[in-house]
């Protein structure tokens, strides 16, 4: 067995669905469950004990899922990113997608959330706008993430998908 | 034109169609 691409596809596989779960959570499940408790005065307790708990997870389950698969691509990693090797195109177009997602979360995403929530200062206008920029930045990565994993999927099984 | 982002299904169908797209793209490349 060889240990270290083992480990970090194990790890990928872990992280990346804490990664997308969350996603998918936040945008299939807590935008309408927030718009409906906000309408009822029950928003608080979500926004308070639900939200940044999830973020935590968010964020840095998107940090070791980018690692993670870093190291499962290893002396390949440019082969991918760089589109140097055909072998390596279809998991390339996922490595990219999932890298522009990583910096969604954390350059678009979480500084807006930490607004939001009250954790730095902001104006109710600048509060407006980060609800407005993270959304859609949650929603960006929500679409990214469909050709992503369709490529994650692709990627060692080209004959299935591209044959 | 309303940003199809705003709605939870506007999402998802473009996240197929950019789907679709690349997938020909890189069939293309891989001579498929």
């Amino acid at each position: 067995m060889d240990w270290v691409p083992a480990i970090s596809r194990w790890i990928h596989f872990m992280a990346g669905v804490m990664w997308i779960g969350l996603l998918y959570y936040f945008n299939f499940v807590n935008v309408a469950a927030a718009k409906a408790a906000a309408a009822d005065g029950t928003g608080a307790g979500i926004s308070k004990h639900v939200v940044p708990r999830a973020l935590f997870w968010f964020r840095w389950g998107a940090v070791v899922t980018w690692l993670a698969g870093a190291s499962l691509l290893s002396r390949h990693f440019l082969d991918a990113f760089l589109f140097l090797n055909k072998a390596y195109y279809p998991i390339g177009i996922g490595a990219w997608l999932g890298t522009i997602m990583l910096f969604n979360v954390w350059v678009l995403i979480w500084p807006n959330q930490k607004k939001i929530l009250g954790m730095v200062q902001a104006t109710d206008e600048e509060k407006n706008k980060a609800r407005r920029v993270g959304f859609l930045a949650s929603r960006t990565n929500t679409m990214l993430s469909i050709p992503m994993l369709y490529f994650m999927a692709a990627g060692g099984h080209s004959a299935l998908f591209f044959g | 034109m309303k940003n199809p982002l705003d709605s939870l299904w506007g999402t998802v169908i473009c996240g197929l169609i950019l789907t679709l797209i690349l997938h020909n793209v890189i069939a293309h490349a891989l001579g498929g």
